[in-house]
């Protein structure tokens, strides 16, 4: 989880891995070759559940679509979306259809909004740590992102199909 | 001091703070709708300090010899137990990336009041390196012997609360909400591996108060800051040559309350006496413009000095062009309790290669003799080792935690 890479350098070029292609030609119509993500991040947590955020990208001709989201941290992890439970309640729940990005456009994932939940997490994530997150595309590409993690009193929204002491991170 | 670190954000360059707030979290679209107002607005927008950059990165960290903003909170640090090499890695990893966002006022990563960080208003963020912050980082054959607490001297009153520290974090920009964002922002990210110790907030002029290159006024009226350091003399005198500290540099900080209320007995001549120079211009009592040079050898009518041998600038000055420091200082102001009307001083701060070779003679003779004495008294010390600076993909203590 942890690497010698600074959090500079990552969130500086945005280190962003091409992984699971097959020719060359077929790469450039891969969705992954024109999804970037930027100023990625975690919020650290002790156990439970957590959430990463950052601003995805999309600079191709074709809409994109993150369908799913794995890494070493957690081996559940869910796209979230944030709601109006209908009593004026923010709850979060997992969004229907995956994250798409438009062409051209890009989509921010923040507290309070859409994110990136892990949902059960092996260890402790701490300040400063890295976490790797491959975002897998409908097409089938997938995308490498390191994000470091930080520590973050917000985004405890409740979580409709959990329990509801479960929050995004619990920073005691 | 050299100005020549700061640079003015040109106004193209808006655009890209909106979008750097965007990208933490302020929605995309609506950043890109306020830009497209802006560049149709017809008439040029005047410049404004609040867009002026200091540059995060180089050789030496910012804040040292960059020309002293109005606003400064210093910030004294606590490691806490079981805070490591690798832990402190990470520390540091996290407040660079904070520290090079906001200074080029960007938002930091999980900023929750990113709209406070689009005024960098030359932002400086300078991170110093207690004893204990360094033998924990590199264990103890890494500690510069200098870095100690100051012996102690008969003048000192010192408080713990004021004194000490593990981190430095000295937090400087000419606007106070800018300061007070980017230390909540710092502190906020230091707060798993430390605990705030003190925290001490300083002032100077409002930035276009005065020409700026003016030198500063003090809480006595003093005009203090005349006879520092030459920048041509920083590369011998203010920056360290070797080791891990090379392109660093040490800070020593005293907080010296000053007795304004037993100040306001003494008349001006008295007050120009206890200092060797005027109140009005800050000239020497030899001379009548501020920069000529004292001469201690004048002598009045009667045969006496005319630069007592009591006063401040007789007993600071050296002969020595080793045993000199570049003096950096803030004044404060706090809230007066009891009968006093006024709680402030000097966070006096002082620059050097070496502590004991340039800073402790000039301290000590301080202490044997100052007429000055009478009416401040030091109440916190600390030193700290100032790391060099980093690049972009670099980050503040590389050099001792790598
Ligand atoms: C509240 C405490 C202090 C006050 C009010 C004060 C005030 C002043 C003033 C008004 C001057 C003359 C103008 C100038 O050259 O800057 C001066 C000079 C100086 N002060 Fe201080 N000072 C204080 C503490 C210190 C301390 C703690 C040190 C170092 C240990 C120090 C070192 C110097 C030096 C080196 C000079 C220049 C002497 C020269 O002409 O070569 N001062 N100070
Ligand atoms: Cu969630």
């Amino acid at each position: 989880m942890r690497t010698t890479t600074t959090i500079a350098a990552i969130a500086a070029a945005t280190t962003l891995l091409l992984a699971g292609c097959g020719g060359e030609e077929a790469a450039d119509s891969e969705a992954s070759s024109s999804l970037s993500m930027s100023d990625p991040w975690v919020k650290s947590a002790d156990d439970g559940m957590t959430a990463a955020f950052g601003e995805l990208a999309n600079d191709g001709d074709d809409d994109v679509t993150v369908v799913a989201v794995t890494s070493p941290a957690s081996p559940m992890i869910e796209l979230h979306e944030t709601v109006d439970d209908g009593s004026g309640e923010m709850t979060m729940r997992e969004i229907e259809g995956g994250f798409v990005i438009p062409a051209g456009e890009s989509m921010t994932l923040e507290p309070g909004g859409n994110h990136i939940m892990l949902m059960d997490l092996t260890g402790p994530i701490a300040a400063g740590d890295e976490v790797t997150f491959t975002l897998e595309l409908s097409d089938g590409s997938t995308l490498d992102v390191e994000a470091p993690a930080k520590d973050y009193a917000g985004a405890n929204e409740n979580y409709e199909e959990g329990e509801t002491d479960h929050d995004m991170g619990d920073m005691s | 001091m050299t100005t020549g670190d700061d640079e003015r954000r040109p106004q193209l360059s808006r655009r890209r703070l909106l979008m750097g707030g965007a990208a933490a979290g302020v929605g995309a679209v609506a950043a890109v709708g306020v830009d497209a107002v802006w560049r149709s607005s017809s008439s040029p927008a005047p410049p404004l300090h609040g867009d002026e950059t200091v540059s995060f990165h180089g050789t030496h960290q910012a804040g040292v010899t960059t020309a002293p903003p109005a606003h400064a909170t210093f910030l004294g640090l606590d490691l806490r137990d079981g805070v490591d090499g690798e832990a402190l890695r990470r520390l540091m990893q996290i407040l660079t990336d904070d520290a090079r966002r906001l200074t080029d006022g960007r938002a930091a990563l999980a900023d929750s009041e990113p709209e406070l960080a689009t005024v960098p208003a030359r932002l400086s963020v300078t991170f110093g390196f207690g004893p204990r912050f360094v033998e924990r980082a590199a264990g103890t054959a890494a500690r510069p012997s200098w870095l100690r607490p100051l012996p102690a001297f008969g003048i000192d009153r010192l408080e713990e609360r004021w004194s000490d520290g593990d981190l430095l974090i000295q937090v400087a920009a000419e606007d106070p909400l800018t300061v007070a964002h980017a230390v909540r922002m710092v502190l906020k990210d230091s707060r798993s591996f430390a605990t705030v110790r003190w925290s001490q907030t300083g002032f100077r002029r409002a930035r276009g108060s005065e020409r700026p290159g003016t030198t500063m006024r003090n809480l006595f009226g003093q005009v203090d800051g005349t006879a520092n350091l030459a920048a041509e003399e920083f590369d011998r005198l203010v920056w360290i040559q070797e080791g891990w500290l090379a392109g660093g540099t040490s800070f020593v900080m005293r907080r010296i309350h000053m007795d304004l209320d037993e100040w306001d007995r003494l008349d001006r001549d008295g007050r120009e006496q206890s200092v060797g120079r005027r109140l009005s211009n800050g000239a020497p009592l030899t001379g009548t413009q501020e920069h000529d040079e004292p001469d201690f050898e004048a002598t009045n009518s009667l045969g006496f000095p005319v630069i007592a041998e009591f006063s401040h600038i007789r007993r600071a000055h050296s002969e020595d062009p080793d045993e000199q420091i570049l003096r950096r200082a803030y004044n404060y102001d706090l809230a007066p309790s009891g009968e006093e009307v006024s709680d402030s001083g000097l966070i006096f701060g002082s620059f050097q290669a070496d502590v004991d070779r340039q800073f402790v003679p000039v301290q000590r003779r301080l202490d044997e003799l100052d007429l000055l004495n009478k009416w401040t008294v030091p109440i916190g010390s600390s030193v700290f080792a100032i790391p060099p600076g980093c690049g972009p993909d670099g980050y503040i203590g590389e050099t001792l935690l790598e």
